[in-house]
C-alpha cells in the first residue's frame, strides 16, 4: 500500500542570519500582515504569553490535514487512517526530539497544559499522595499549577506549602529549601512565570527536591516555546506545556512524563484507545503514552504541533532566547521614560524572559491596555490567572506586553509611544 | 500627541466623571447598602442609598477600578437620584448607556454596567437581581 510519508511543510524560513529579524519574521504570519482597518496602524501584537500568532506553514499544514488525510486514527485499516496515524506519531517523537525526551513514549498529548497539570494531580496524585502529605508549589504559580493540588489536597486531606516570592518577583530560594525540609510529597513550580517573565532556576530546584524525596513537575508553558528546553538535563518527573503559545494550532499540548513514572500511574480519563482488554467487570489499560489518550485527540492540531516546534528549531530556540533577551532589554530601559509608571517583577533582563508586566499608581491597568489597543497595540490586563501573585506582590491586576519571534524594536516603540499617551489622555 | 479616536471610549465624559465623580463616598446610616465586584478588571463599586417616600433621596458611591466602571456609576447615581424605585428596578443598560453617551465594547460591558448591576441588587434586596442587566 502506497503510504505518502513525503513531508508536507513549505517551510519559507531559509537562511537566519546570526540574530533574528522581528520584522522579517512577521511576514511569515499572516495575522500579523493583514491590512489595518482606515486610519489604524500595522498591529502591534504583544501578546504572546497569552497565546501566540500562527506562521503560514503552520496554517497551510493543517489545511492539508484536513485536505489530505483526516481519518480517525489507529486502528483504521484504511490509507488515510494509516497516514493519520502514521503523522500523529511522528509528531510524537519530533515533539520529544524537540524537548529531547529519551522516548516519544515519554509525551502525551493532551489540550493544553492545564490538562497536562491535572492529568498529574489526577492519576499520580490519587495514587500517591495520603492523609498528612504535603504538596509545595509556589506563589508565582499561575492557577492552573495551584488549583489541581488544592483539589487532590482537600480530597486527600493533605497539607499545602507555598514558597514565597521576593519583591522583585523571584522565588524565596531560602524559603524553598526551608519547605523541601518538611519532605514534601510533590513540587510543582513554573519554568518561567506567565505574569513577571522570571525564569526560575529549574534544574537546581529540581535537585532540590530530588534530594528531599519529592517528586517535581513544572509548568514549562511560558518556557518551552522561548527557550532551548531539555527534559533530561532538568531531570523534572513531569513536565508540561501548550502546543498554541509556541505557534502552534489551539488545540494541542503536551504532558512530559519519565516512563517509569507514568508506567505506574493509573490512567487519566477512561474510555477508547486507552485499554488493553475491556470486558463488562474490568478492564486493563493500554501501554504509554495510549493509556493517557483516552478518546479520539485533535489529531490534526498534534500533527501541526511538530511543525511548529520544526519552525522555531529552524530560528534556533537559542536565537530566539537572545531575540527576546534583546528586546526585553530594550524595553526595560526605555519603559523608565514614562512618567508614573512602575515595572512589577525583576528590575533587570537577568534571567526574565520576553514578559513585561507594569502598573501605574493612578491609571487602572483595564484603562491603559484600552487605550493601548486604540492604538493597534495589543497586550493584556488583568491578574493574568495569578491572583495570589498579585496579592503577594500588592497589586490589584497589572499590564503585561509579551514578546515573540515577530516582534521587533519598532513594537516596544510603539508600546512606549502609547503608553506616554495613556500618561496624557488621564492627566 | 493628544488624538483621542472617534471611537474612543476615553472622552470627556468619562474621562470627567472620573477625576471627578458625581456622589462619591458612603452614607451612614443609608437604607441599604450594596457591594460587588468585576472580576474581569477586579473592579468594586460599593452603592448606600437613603430612601424617602420610595423615592431615592440620596446616592453615595464608592469603590476602585478602572475608568469606565468608576465614571459610570458616577453617571448612574446622578440619573437615579430622586427617581422612584420602581423606576429604578426597571432601568435597564440602554438607558444607562444612552446617558454614557459612547460606544462602549462588549468587553468593557462588564465594567459600564457594575454600578447599576450593584444598584439593582441593592433595590431587590437580593445577592443577584442582574438579569436586566447582564450582557451574556
Amino acid at each position: 500500500m502506497a503510504i505518502d510519508t513525503t513531508t508536507y511543510f513549505p517551510v519559507d524560513v531559509t537562511e537566519v542570519a546570526e540574530l533574528l529579524d522581528g520584522a522579517r519574521i512577521r511576514t511569515d504570519f499572516p495575522v500579523l500582515n493583514q491590512e489595518p482597518r482606515p486610519g489604524k496602524r500595522r498591529l502591534a501584537f504583544l501578546d504572546s504569553a497569552a497565546s501566540s500568532q500562527k506562521p503560514r506553514v503552520v496554517i497551510d499544514a493543517l489545511t492539508a490535514y484536513y485536505e489530505h488525510y483526516n481519518a480517525n486514527i489507529h486502528r483504521g485499516v484504511y490509507d488515510l487512517s494509516e497516514l493519520a496515524t502514521l503523522r500523529y506519531e511522528e509528531s510524537r517523537k519530533a515533539i520529544a526530539t524537540f524537548i529531547n525526551a529519551a522516548s516519544a513514549r515519554e509525551c502525551i498529548f493532551v489540550r493544553n497544559t492545564t490538562e497536562a497539570i491535572n492529568l498529574v494531580a489526577h492519576s499520580w496524585g490519587r495514587t500517591n499522595i495520603e492523609a498528612g502529605d504535603l504538596i509545595v508549589f509556589t506563589t508565582m504559580e499561575h492557577h492552573s499549577n495551584i488549583v489541581p493540588w488544592q483539589l487532590i489536597a482537600d480530597e486527600k486531606g493533605a497539607r499545602l506549602g507555598h514558597v514565597r516570592i521576593t519583591p522583585d518577583g523571584r522565588l524565596d530560594q531560602g524559603h524553598y529549601a526551608a519547605l523541601l525540609g518538611r519532605e514534601p510529597k510533590l513540587v510543582a513550580f513554573t519554568h518561567v512565570s506567565n505574569s513577571l517573565g522570571t525564569v526560575n532556576p529549574v534544574k537546581e530546584m529540581v535537585a532540590l527536591a530530588h534530594a528531599a524525596g519529592a517528586v517535581t513537575v513544572v509548568d514549562a508553558a511560558q518556557s518551552v516555546p522561548h527557550m532551548a528546553v531539555d527534559v533530561q538535563d532538568l531531570e523534572c518527573d513531569f513536565l508540561a506545556f501548550s502546543g498554541h503559545k509556541m505557534l502552534g494550532p489551539m488545540g494541542a499540548g503536551v504532558l512530559y512524563g519519565k516512563k517509569r513514572l507514568l508506567d505506574a500511574m493509573p490512567p487519566f480519563l477512561g474510555g477508547g484507545s486507552m485499554i488493553r482488554k475491556v470486558t463488562l467487570g474490568a478492564t486493563t489499560w493500554a501501554d504509554v503514552p495510549a493509556k493517557f489518550e483516552a478518546g479520539t485527540p485533535a489529531v490534526g492540531d498534534a500533527i501541526v504541533l511538530s511543525v511548529a516546534a520544526d519552525y522555531l528549531s529552524r530560528l534556533g530556540m537559542e536565537r530566539v532566547w537572545r531575540h527576546e533577551q534583546d528586546l526585553i532589554g530594550y524595553a526595560l530601559e526605555r519603559i523608565r521614560e514614562v512618567p508614573g509608571l512602575k515595572v512589577i517583577g525583576p528590575q533587570d533582563a537577568c534571567d526574565r524572559s520576553g514578559v513585561l508586566s507594569f502598573a501605574f499608581d493612578e491609571i487602572h491597568p483595564h484603562d491603559v491596555a484600552a487605550i493601548l489597543n486604540e492604538d493597534s497595540v495589543a497586550v493584556r490586563a488583568g491578574h493574568h490567572c495569578t491572583q495570589p501573585l498579585m496579592a503577594a506582590l500588592d497589586v490589584v491586576a497589572t499590564t503585561r506586553a509579551s514578546f515573540y519571534v515577530y516582534n521587533d524594536e519598532h513594537d516596544v516603540d510603539r508600546l512606549i509611544e502609547s503608553l506616554h499617551r495613556v500618561v496624557e489622555v488621564f492627566r | 500627541m493628544m488624538n483621542i479616536a472617534e471611537d474612543s471610549i476615553y472622552r470627556e465624559i468619562i474621562l470627567e466623571h472620573y477625576k471627578n465623580p458625581s456622589n462619591k463616598g458612603t452614607l451612614d446610616p443609608a437604607d441599604f447598602t450594596y457591594e460587588d465586584v468585576n472580576p474581569l478588571c477586579g473592579d468594586e463599586i460599593r452603592i448606600d442609598v437613603r430612601i424617602t417616600d420610595d423615592r431615592v433621596s440620596e446616592i453615595r458611591f464608592s469603590g476602585r477600578g478602572c475608568a469606565v466602571s468608576q465614571a459610570s456609576a458616577s453617571i448612574l447615581t446622578e440619573m437615579v437620584e430622586g427617581m422612584s424605585l420602581d423606576a429604578v428596578k426597571s432601568l435597564g443598560r440602554d438607558e444607562l448607556l444612552e446617558e454614557i453617551g459612547i460606544p462602549v465594547s462588549p468587553a468593557r460591558m462588564k465594567c459600564a454596567m457594575l454600578g447599576l448591576k450593584v444598584l439593582k441588587a441593592g433595590v431587590y434586596g437580593i445577592d443577584h437581581a442582574n438579569a436586566a442587566v447582564d450582557d451574556d
